[in-house]
């Protein structure tokens, strides 16, 4: 990782738009750029940390308000300067957040608003037909995750101990369950739902794909072209298959998902 | 049917019952079935037969009309695999229905602290699917919200709240992204403490969430008024701009406020007026 990255999700930035044109005026904490992957024309957009936000709890890569809606714009600028386009642009979600803002002034200004404005942008693109990837290189924890990413048509991960994609950090899932952090370990072990690694995500059959990468913060080039070339692949199963996401629900681990799909059809 | 009695002290079928034309109520996937989260007991919980999560069908003023309805009282609300699966279902069926060119309207009742931490990562996916599918029904037909009460609305399905069309709440009611207790945790009890009910509710109750526009239609608690409001916000149609998508108003207001202070119960009054962001 270079000296000057922010963090894993801006140096994974950094490499995919190294001729790409940054969008001017956001907030510091999300960068959006304008460029191309697999000959496609793409905006990459990462959330990362900024020490002086304005909002204090939102300094280390966390999505609060401002980076909620930040999204949304540079998601729904996409939509709409793209509107008339037969040929989409190709949306590309770096993922590493640490969390969403815990803060009063995030409830206060309703942070359950400015996440529902990047969750429903990236959904509306989707929809709109632009193929939308995450690519998950650290942290996805959460409502920030929720609010960046979780919408993609397709998920790739890197198969590396610092990735995670959890419902919420081990102390405070400990104390809402009312049990303690060695207990919660030892049940996350056996069911794989409630795992905090990669491994056991991917039996839920959410991802699209799992990669290694030797060093993911110093990846050589073949590697970084490896990760482009994935892109690339889940961008033309995207356009062959659909705005929708039930290419999640074929896994034995998440079997009830699409039981649940089937019987209600049935009885609908 | 009691028609002035209190909703918030109604059973999740019991609302759907009511809300729904006499004699249309349908419940789909009930508990009769038995579809059960396959993961409680192993973590010796015991689970209910609905998954605390009723899907009913029907007509509401004659329309075709799917009510979600979320069970309160086992586990929190909390969304499992089962239960998130089958609001999502519901919700992607009745926009299938739309596509088709039969319009099914939606009324969803939060009473959530999100996801179900039993069963993370699939609670997680399956709001992550609820999402997915109110963005995609709210095209075509209102996908209503209720917030009544005790449990509030949490978590990953307070931004579900937050994508509704329209949404209702009463006083007794609260909405935020992140439980008291979680954020007490993770920021300190200075940031936020858990034991003030009166602080938590002038931060995230139904009535600050109001009069700063995020949402639609104050209510009392009773089962009439309730159901009034919901037929007035399905009248309303589909809106012009969604809440989500004014991203403007939102961060020209967020970068304005000089947020070196702590803020307190009036400052989002201060910040956002109702009707402001039209």
């Amino acid at each position: 990782m270079s000296k000057t990255a922010l963090s894993r999700g801006d140096y994974w930035f950094s490499l995919l738009t190294e001729k790409a044109t940054l969008c001017p005026n956001l907030c510091a904490s999300v960068k959006a750029a304008d460029g191309e992957i697999e000959g496609k024309l793409a905006r990459f957009i990462a959330v990362v940390p900024d020490a002086n936000n304005a909002y204090p709890r939102a300094r280390q890569g966390e999505v609060g308000l401002l980076e909620g809606w930040t999204l949304a714009k540079v998601v729904r600028e996409v939509i709409e300067q793209d509107k008339t386009k037969h040929d989409k642009r190709v949306i590309v979600a770096i993922i590493d957040v640490a969390s969403q803002a815990y803060g009063r002034r995030e409830e206060a200004f309703a942070i359950h608003q400015a996440l529902a404005g990047a969750a429903s942008a990236y959904a509306d693109a989707r929809l709109a037909g632009h193929p939308v990837i995450g690519l998950i290189v650290g942290k996805a924890m959460s409502g920030a995750f929720l609010a960046h990413g979780y919408q993609a048509n397709r998920l790739i991960a890197f198969d590396d101990a610092k990735v995670m994609i959890h419902a919420m950090g081990k102390e405070a899932a400990a104390r809402i369950t009312l049990r303690s952090v060695d207990a919660l370990e030892k049940l996350a072990a056996t069911i794989p739902p409630m795992a905090y690694d990669i491994e056991n995500y991917n039996k839920l059959g959410l991802l699209y794909k799992l990669l290694k990468i030797g060093n993911v913060e110093q990846p050589d080039t073949n590697e970084v072209e490896l990760v482009k070339a994935t892109i690339g692949n889940a961008i033309k199963e995207v356009l062959n298959d659909g705005v929708y996401l039930q290419n999640r629900l074929h896994a034995q681990d998440r079997h009830a998902s699409l039981l649940v799909r089937e019987r209600m059809r049935a009885e609908w | 049917m009691q028609n002035n009695g209190s909703f918030i002290e109604l059973s999740a079928r019991k609302r759907a019952l009511n809300l729904l034309d006499a004699g249309t109520f349908r419940e789909l996937l009930g508990p009769f079935e038995k579809i059960t989260s396959p993961w409680l007991e192993k973590q010796g919980i015991v689970p209910e037969f609905d998954d605390g999560m009723v899907i009913a069908k029907g007509a509401i003023d004659g329309k075709p009309s799917v009510v979600v309805a979320i069970e309160g009282v086992f586990q929190g609300g909390s969304m499992g695999e089962v239960s998130g699966a089958k609001m999502a279902a519901a919700l992607e069926l009745a926009a299938e229905d739309c596509r088709q060119g039969k319009l099914t309207q939606a009324v969803v009742l939060l009473e959530t602290g999100g996801v179900r931490l039993q069963e993370a990562n699939l609670g997680l996916a399956a709001i992550a699917d609820i999402h997915a599918a109110i963005a995609d029904l709210r095209r075509y037909v209102p996908v209503v919200g209720i917030s009544a009460g005790t449990v509030g609305c949490f978590g990953g399905m307070s931004i579900a709240a937050g994508l509704c069309s329209y949404l209702i709440a009463t006083r007794e009611a609260r909405l935020g992204l992140n439980g008291p207790q979680v954020i007490e945790q993770e920021a300190g009890i200075e940031e936020y403490n858990s034991r003030n009910r009166p602080f938590i509710w002038s931060m995230t109750g139904g009535e600050v969430r109001y009069q700063t526009g995020f949402v639609d239609e104050l209510v009392s608690d009773s089962i009439e008024q309730v159901k009034q409001a919901m037929k007035s916000c399905l009248n309303k149609g589909v809106p012009a701009t969604f809440r989500s998508e004014q991203y403007d108003y939102y961060l020209h207001k967020l970068t304005s406020v000089d947020t070196q202070n702590q803020v307190d119960g009036e400052s989002a009054k201060k910040l956002f007026v109702r009707g402001d962001n039209q």
